[in-house]
């Protein structure tokens, strides 16, 4: 038997974290939706964990350099089941991200399951490279692989999940190491073409923007949202107004306070304490997986690591800052803590890849 | 082992295939796999990671520690809604406890402004069927209150207004169906112009010192008893703080937090339902009015004006159709004719010019007058109503036959002064005082009035219809009741009122010295129109002292007359009858104006209905009472202990 596919090698302390935050996630769930008519949340969330911890380890065993050597069917399946949510897509709050299973009642969020073919499919180009600078051209040629799975999640439309993409990409070109002059003319170019994109973001988008930048301009309107969740976090205070007795996410004032808006409904319940708390456990789960990256006996493995790691941290980034106001109104789930499958699962398989690469560490 | 070799083969073959041995990458830079070069950029990564995290708790720290209170305060506003507790208004009864206005249960819509969306207000109008236009003007005027003021969007909601409010309740969260207790009307315009009606405080109103107290939204009485007893009627409005959800549905009232509203105090009339009823029966199908009072007190005991109109309209918010109906109706159905028609009392006078002409000395009762059918003075024939004449008359058969002959002949012996004199005196040309807004007050001629408004003198020849109530005098018919009823009194005069267990106060009462034979021989003269083949006969009742007087009033001269006929309109004469009861110390005063009705004989049988109504229950009352002493005898016990219970 293999010594080094023993179950002692798995990251415990990472999963300990992990469910940690998960079981925060599950109370929130529990308390802003009790009374409601989603009740069965908090419950649904504890099968999609179990079911999560499942897909974890059916992904740990399988050599995730066989993984790797798929990623070309896995990139053109994923295209294609993103372009199948067009056609056959349920379309929700105005957009088209789910894909309904038919006799079970649950919706794929294709979106989330291409984030982790996103991960494989940079790990595997970086590492095919071999060199210790990227060149503008290979780099171009990356970008454009990943850019047509974003363009259809941002057509869905679903800005928070495309920039998630972006977030992996630009984490895997970084950690391959594009030179400096480069960085700084992405910089430049990002910086022209923001106004000029601008023009072509739909209006609910460009309203949220906006009301990024002012979210008390217009209360009723788009900045409705951010206000209500500052109001939420900011009423919390210091200690919070306990479980099941924050107004604003019991009488919802507060929107989706179980899925985009959980952390907002938890700090508005657990103050500035818990919101330290639960942060510093995000960022330790953050830094076990770059952890996990360093220790990873080849690129692959690392690619793959700091790809979950820069997954994770621009959905806490951009979750956590839009719910507390620093970042614009982008409809995406934070990791273990949001109420729904397609999330939770994702992140556990994620997960499971880090564990992979865990497990192969001492190869060399 | 296997898996071992996998994994050691992995280094060197995967992925996709062995390029390091593949000779077409041999020209290639050499090629790298260990991660030693990418440690520098992680540990960038990690320090991005402790700035990104640092960046987020900074957030927190700025709304959760640096001003929560600021957040609090937002929280509380999104949850806690002060709602208004409406005050019920008084009740409204009869002199006996009976119930004429009560309020009934409704839901009452409110436009709450602390979330109100401006572009909001067309769609909310157009579901509700309100005036977008109107609504935008009373949110733009209401804007300096308090936010919290809501605005009273509509009252009387019906199920469609419900469906609408439910339906849209996440698209308008500043809707807000409350509980209100809108008034109950009597039905079918029963006595709606003593009563009135209530509405929304207008701004003209509001401006006026009248509504000083309230506020936008506040509804008012705004005619009749309900706008003149208004302060009495309109309780307290209370208030009462709810928590809230996003929907404004509420979750929990906070019940010690509640100021409960004071109702409104009940108020009791004069009015006798019973005799209201048959006045108003009576006067079915005509135009007019009908006032009933008692002479010992000015209590009103019934008051009818027709055409009439439907207060329960107005309870609501009276739809733009029925406002137009009802004041572009010629008939002026909003008119309280009781006190606001002014016309020539005609022959109604009569009985003031015989007492004037008695108490001035000009005639006494023996006075007789030839009446051939007409009398020429002045170079100008003025016809008796009875075209073959009267013959020889004195004052008793002048009175009982109305003949005008008599009657120019003495007015025109007292001269006008004398008659405006005594006119004056019972009360013509002034307010009776009732308690009821918009009180008409007629005019009695003379010759200082004709100087003042015409800049002329006054012609002898002007004096002579006077006398039979034509010519510039003008009565309201509340007047002409206060003036025979003071005049059977013997010279006192009570002031007209709606409203019992009012204090009295010296204002209220009028007496002049006046002779009682001369009294007499009016109030005799007037029980021989009813009784003794006078021109009043159809108002008999057998077994009663009923007197009166009829009168019948041209409404133009007879060149305007023809003008008006010619034109379609109605000419004929008003129809007017005055009549009192008992002979002696009377108790009932009534006056019925039949507008085009003629001849006073067809205004006799309606007063006739309402006093022999009074007496009638008068009768029954006393029946009951020897039938059931004993009853009576408890009843008045409880009653004495100041138990409820009036019924």
């Amino acid at each position: 038997m293999p010594r080094y596919l023993a179950t002692r090698d798995i990251d415990w302390t990472l999963l300990l974290i992990v469910l940690l935050i998960c079981a925060v996630g599950i109370l929130q769930i529990y308390s802003t939706t009790l009374g409601t008519n989603l009740h069965s949340a908090w419950w649904k969330q504890i099968l999609y964990i179990l079911s999560g911890l499942v897909l974890m380890g059916m992904v740990v065993p399988t050599d995730y350099h066989g993984m790797l050597h798929h990623v070309p069917m896995l990139y053109i399946g994923s295209t294609v089941a993103l372009l199948g949510t067009f056609a056959i897509g349920e379309q929700v709050f105005g957009s088209r991200r789910w894909i309904p299973i038919p006799h079970t009642g649950i919706n794929l969020q294709v979106s989330e399951f291409a984030k982790l073919v996103i991960i494989l499919l940079v790990a595997r180009y970086l590492t095919d490279l071999r060199k210790d600078e990227l060149d503008v051209g290979e780099m171009l040629k990356l970008a454009g692989l990943v850019l047509i799975p974003t363009v259809l999640v941002f057509e869905q439309p679903d800005m928070g999940t495309a920039l998630t993409y972006i977030a992996v990409l630009a984490g895997g070109v970084f950690i391959a190491g594009l030179h400096w002059k480069y960085i700084l003319i992405a910089v430049l170019c990002v910086g022209i073409t923001v106004p000029v994109g601008l023009h072509f973001l739909k209006d609910y988008q460009k309203a949220r923007l906006t009301s990024f930048m002012d979210p008390d301009q217009d209360p009723q309107g788009a900045g409705w949202q951010v206000r209500q969740s500052q109001t939420a976090i900011g009423s919390g205070g210091m200690f919070g107004k306990g479980v099941t007795k924050g107004t604003q996410a019991q009488l919802h004032f507060l929107p989706v306070p179980d899925k985009d808006f959980v952390f907002s409904a938890f700090a508005e319940e657990h103050g500035f304490v818990g919101v330290v708390v639960v942060l510093a456990l995000y960022f330790v789960m953050i830094m076990r997986i770059v952890q996990n990256a360093q220790t990873a006996p080849e690129r692959a493995g690392m690619y793959i690591c700091m790809g979950v790691a820069a997954l994770l941290l621009s959905h806490i980034l951009i979750n956590v800052g839009m719910v507390v106001g620093l970042m614009p109104v982008t409809g995406i789930p934070l990791p273990f803590m949001s109420a729904g499958g397609s999330s939770i699962w994702t992140s556990f398989l994620a997960l499971g890849l880090v564990n992979n690469v865990r497990l192969r560490r001492f190869v060399n | 082992m296997e898996t071992e070799l996998r994994s050691r083969s992995i280094v060197v073959i995967v992925p996709p295939a062995d390029r390091n041995t593949d000779p077409n990458f041999l020209e290639q830079p050499q090629l790298h796999d260990d991660t030693r070069f990418a440690a520098g950029k992680i540990a960038i990564f990690q320090y991005s990671t402790v700035i990104i995290f640092l960046f987020l708790i900074s957030g927190f720290w700025r709304l959760q520690v640096q001003s929560p209170e600021k957040y609090e305060e937002r929280a509380e506003q999104n949850r806690i809604k002060s709602r208004p507790l409406y005050a019920p208004r008084g009740r409204i009864l009869d002199r006996d406890g009976r119930i004429i206005v009560d309020n009934h249960v409704s839901s009452a819509l409110l436009l709450t402004r602390e979330n109100l969306k401006l572009e909001d207000l067309k769609p909310i109008a157009e579901g509700l069927d309100l005036n977008a236009v109107d609504l935008q003007t009373k949110v733009g005027r209401i804007s300096r209150s308090p936010k919290y003021v809501p605005i009273r969007l509509k009252d009387e909601l019906s199920p469609a207004d419900m469906a609408f409010v439910n339906s849209h309740r996440d698209v308008f969260p500043e809707l807000d169906v409350i509980s209100s207790q809108p008034r109950l009307y009597p039905h079918d315009g029963m006595m709606a112009h003593v009563i009135g009606y209530t509405g929304e405080v207008t701004q003209a109103e509001l401006d006026s010192a009248d509504f000083a107290k309230y506020k936008q939204g506040d509804v008012v009485g705004q005619f009749g008893i309900e706008r003149e007893y208004n302060d009495t009627l309109t309780g307290v409005d209370g208030q009462q703080r709810v928590e809230v959800d996003n929907r404004g549905q509420v979750r929990q009232e906070f019940k010690m937090d509640e100021k409960p509203a004071v109702p409104g105090k009940d108020l009791q009339l004069t009015i006798d339902l019973d005799l209201q009823a048959v006045a108003e029966i009576a006067m079915d199908g005509k135009n007019g009015a009908v006032v009933a009072l008692d002479p010992r007190t000015g209590e009103i005991l019934a008051m009818v004006s027709r055409p009439t109109f439907d207060p329960n309209k107005f309870t609501g918010r009276i739809s733009t159709k029925d406002w137009n109906a009802i004041n572009n109706n010629p008939d002026k159905p909003m008119m309280n004719r009781a006190i606001q028609a002014q016309f020539a009392p005609g022959s109604t006078f009569k009985p003031i010019v015989a007492l004037a002409g008695l108490e001035s000395g000009s005639i006494n009762e023996q006075f007789s007058v030839h009446c051939p059918g007409y009398v020429t003075l002045y170079g100008h024939t003025f016809h008796c109503w009875q075209k073959g004449g009267h013959g020889t008359l004195s004052l008793h058969n002048g009175i009982v036959h109305s003949c005008d002959t008599y009657f120019y002949t003495i007015g025109n012996k007292m001269g006008i002064d004398i008659m405006a004199q005594y006119a004056d005196m019972v009360g013509f040309g002034h307010p009776t005082g009732v308690d009821l807004p918009g009180e008409a007050v007629g005019g009695v001629p003379s010759p200082a009035e004709v100087l003042h408004k015409y800049h002329r003198k006054w012609y002898a020849g002007e004096t002579v219809p006077v006398a039979i109530g034509q010519g510039d005098l003008t009565v309201t018919p509340i007047q002409l009741a206060r003036a025979l009823g003071g005049l059977a009194m013997g010279g006192v005069w009570y002031r007209p009122h709606l409203v019992k267990g009012q204090a009295p106060s010296a204002k209220d009462k009028t007496e002049w010295p006046l002779d009682p034979v001369h009294v007499e021989d009016v109030v005799d003269g007037m029980y021989g129109v009813v009784n003794e083949g006078g021109t009043g006969v159809r108002g008999a009742i057998p077994g009663l002292d009923f007197c009166g007087k009829t009168g019948s009033a041209q409404l133009e001269s007879l060149d305007k007359a023809k003008e008006m006929a010619a034109k379609g309109l109605n000419t004929k004469e008003n129809a007017w009858f005055v009549g009192f009861a008992p002979r002696r110390d009377p108790e009932i005063v009534a006056v019925a104006l039949f507008e085009h009705g003629e001849h006073g004989q067809f205004a006799a049988t309606i007063v006739r209905d309402v006093v022999k109504a009074y007496f009638d229950k008068k009768a029954r009352i006393q029946t009951w009472l020897q039938q059931h002493s004993a009853v009576s005898a408890s009843v008045a016990a409880v009653s004495t202990l100041g138990l409820p219970g009036r019924y």
